[in-house]
């Protein structure tokens, strides 16, 4: 134990749902004289009994949760929307304080909830390195022997003299992520921060973050990049509804993750957005599975697709899927229809109707969406549930074991 | 885990619901100082590029608002100005007011324009409004300069002004306004938080407390009846040093000064201590 950098011990924070103050102070006056004559409460938004019950007004993002982080580690913090990991990364990085329960921390905090955090638009680059570095809590000097560095790593040395707000957005990321890339704290904390910038600005902040890993200094990372988390940490905290569910190795942890998410996740047509009032669905199955979250190895690499529901008229209809990796770009689309002009005849009444659509087996490691549309080909369009399908693809193994990632910047296929 | 492990006791940081109210984090600030000068470095810079006349608007304003006080109380109203020439009378007085309010509007928003970058990173919120107190000396200080070139050249039109040893407590003056400004300013800002209401209330509120601070007319001339008022305000002994310093006209005592001292000295503790209380979770809230 005599390494233990950051010991978290019992902490909760509770949120108040709705309404804290009234917001003026009138209000609020009304609200103390009210309950100074025993009146009750004229803004109370539901009847209490001044002890407040878990679940009515209040949420517990975090709830007794307790680790340590030992010198050196990486460690990643997983778990899906809501789980907690942003609150208990703010309370980390001290912009918030928690409800109750303790952290002590050894050594310096550096925390990037984001990046060009304080940039300031009218001052130039040079400037905004200076004052970012100390928002960030570095001193004067600290930045200026480390200018150089920092501006050769952005890669904006022509534009240092210009004011940021003529820089383009990804100059002005890169500068910013540079400044925080040379923050020297014994403790680094980042959020996902490096969902921004190119695929190769990406690769070399995550390289640059497994340096400051190697050299020794602890890192708490936060990400719903399971390919960068597995990447750089080496230990792993899982968050869901604010308690930890399972601590311990990554991968362990990652497959837990993916697991529950499977468990978790909603039902496939809960993602319709749209559809003809002549048409219902009333199911989806994706590989006899109800569910969003569909995995996909190299074994099995077809996916079939079954709807069921009702139709008031007699029509064509068909299956169109677009595939797009997490971000949205779309990378391959599947419409029998379009293609060959095979289309199902479907009567009024209910339909069953199945779809085998074969996948390509060299997906790289990643996962990626799917939307689904029906329709009869360019005339009508019966239903839409984008982001239908979350497909964890395991992917390609190199011969040394890795994965080869989606995110790494090497696509979406690997060629043989 | 060892609770009682020795080595527990060397932590750098603990972070807990609450600190003790008298923990007013100064040390914090003081580790803080290069982000201080780099805040106050980006308002004067951020604030006059891209305008046409730069820096020149802090003398302009001084000038169009002394003449505008000569013209309307002076010629129009006829108020006293202690005998002093009535231009150099309202400019000493509005130097140093707008410093004050400068400081206490400035301050006053502090977490309410501040709330993103509050809620991406940590370090003491105190920096934020120290830097603006900051900032505003150098305004400060060039609108000095300006009155002291309007005083020499009454001076050598031959107006009877003359300089007294009060002019020494200068510095003391400036600490003085400086520590309302942001004493009151940050009790406004914490207030803010919750009440945006009290916002509108701040600037109707600061030209109301101009009219009762002897700015535009000497503590003399007011009538026996009414003068606590004046005294009451702890802007008016200040006010009132500075005219008898640089101008030989005003009503001085250290008493006077001292309440005014004492006064500040209460008003920024509070202010501190409600500002450490409600910066620890305003994020929430704001």
């Amino acid at each position: 134990m005599s390494n233990t950098v950051i010991s978290v011990e019992h902490l909760s924070k509770q949120y108040d749902l709705g309404v804290i103050g009234t917001g003026t102070l009138t209000r609020d006056f009304e609200r103390w004289w009210a309950r100074t004559r025993g009146k009750p409460d004229p803004y109370s938004p539901v009847t209490q009994d001044y002890t407040r019950k878990h679940g009515d007004e209040t949420i517990l993002a975090l709830d007794d949760v307790s680790f340590t982080v030992q010198q050196g580690e990486a460690l990643g913090i997983i778990g899906r929307n809501g789980a907690g990991k942003s609150t208990l990364l703010k309370i980390l990085s001290r912009v918030t304080a928690p409800t109750s329960g303790v952290v002590k921390v050894k050594g310096r905090i550096g925390s990037l909830l984001e990046v060009g955090t304080g940039f300031h638009p009218e001052l130039t680059g040079r400037e905004n390195v200076f004052l970012n570095g100390a928002i960030l809590g570095m001193k004067k000097a600290e930045v200026a022997r480390q200018f150089d560095e920092i501006v050769a790593f952005s890669g904006v040395e022509k534009f240092i003299d210009t004011p940021v707000k003529r820089y383009s957005s990804g100059m002005y990321v890169r500068l910013a992520f540079a400044v925080a890339a040379h923050l020297d704290p014994e403790i680094l904390i980042v959020d996902e921060v490096l969902a921004v910038g190119d695929a190769e600005f990406q690769k070399k902040c995550l390289g640059k973050m497994g340096d400051v890993a190697e050299e020794g200094r602890t890192v708490l990372f936060v990400s719903h990049n399971m390919g960068s988390i597995k990447q750089l940490c080496q230990h792993g905290v899982f968050l869901a509804d604010g308690k930890i569910h399972f601590q311990g190795e990554i991968n362990e942890c990652i497959d837990m993750y993916l697991n529950m998410s499977l468990q978790d996740s909603s039902t496939i047509l809960a993602h319709q957005t749209y559809h003809h009032e002549d048409f219902n669905l009333s199911q989806i199955l994706v590989n006899d599975q109800e569910n969003d979250f569909v995995p996909f190895s190299q074994k099995q690499n077809s996916l079939e697709i079954n709807i069921k529901g009702t139709v008031k008229s007699s029509t064509p209809v068909d299956l169109e899927l677009k595939i797009k990796d997490i971000l949205g770009t779309p990378l391959a689309f599947y419409s029998c229809g379009h293609l060959k002009g095979i289309v199902r005849q479907i009567e009024p009444g209910s339909f069953d109707l199945s779809w085998k659509v074969q996948l390509p087996g060299n997906m790289l490691h990643g996962d990626y969406l799917i939307d689904i549309e029906i329709t009869n080909p360019d005339k009508q369009r019966w239903a839409s549930i984008p982001n239908a399908i979350r497909l964890v693809v395991e992917g390609v193994k190199t011969e040394n074991g890795r994965y080869i990632e989606y995110r790494s910047g090497a696509g979406w296929l690997i060629l043989e | 885990m060892s609770f009682f492990s020795p080595e527990q006791d060397n932590w750098d940081l603990i972070i807990t619901p609450r600190k003790k109210w008298y923990d007013l984090q100064l040390r914090d600030v003081w580790r803080y100082r290069d982000l201080i000068s780099m805040f106050v470095r980006r308002d004067f810079v951020s604030r006059y590029k891209q305008t046409i006349l730069g820096p020149l608007w802090l003398i302009i304003q001084p000038i169009l608002n002394s003449l505008v006080f000569t013209i309307v109380f002076g010629s129009i109203a006829r108020l006293s100005t202690d005998g002093l020439p009535p231009m150099l009378f309202y400019m000493s007085g509005t130097v140093l007011w707008s410093y004050f309010s400068n400081c206490l509007t400035g301050t006053s928003q502090t977490f309410i324009q501040n709330a993103h970058l509050f809620g991406k990173v940590y370090f003491p919120r105190l920096v934020m409004p120290i830097s603006i107190v900051i900032s505003n000396l150098i305004t400060l200080a060039i609108q000095f300069a300006l009155f002291i070139g309007f005083r020499t050249y009454f001076t050598a039109a031959g107006a009877e002004i003359r300089f007294t040893v009060w002019a020494w407590s200068l510095p003391l003056l400036i600490l003085l306004m400086a520590g309302l400004g942001l004493g009151f300013g940050i009790i406004i800002s914490s207030l803010t938080t919750k009440y945006r209401d009290l916002n509108y209330l701040v600037s109707f509120g600061v030209s109301l407390w101009m009219y009762a601070t002897p700015v535009l007319y000497p503590v003399s001339s007011i009538p026996e009846k009414w003068r606590w008022i004046a005294l009451v305000n702890p802007i008016t002994p200040i006010v009132e040093t500075f005219r008898a310093g640089f101008l030989g006209q005003g009503t001085v005592s250290w008493a006077r000064l001292g309440y005014s001292g004492v006064f500040m000295l209460v008003v920024l503790i509070i202010g501190v201590v409600i500002f450490n209380r409600v910066e620890k979770t305003f994020i929430d809230t704001v």
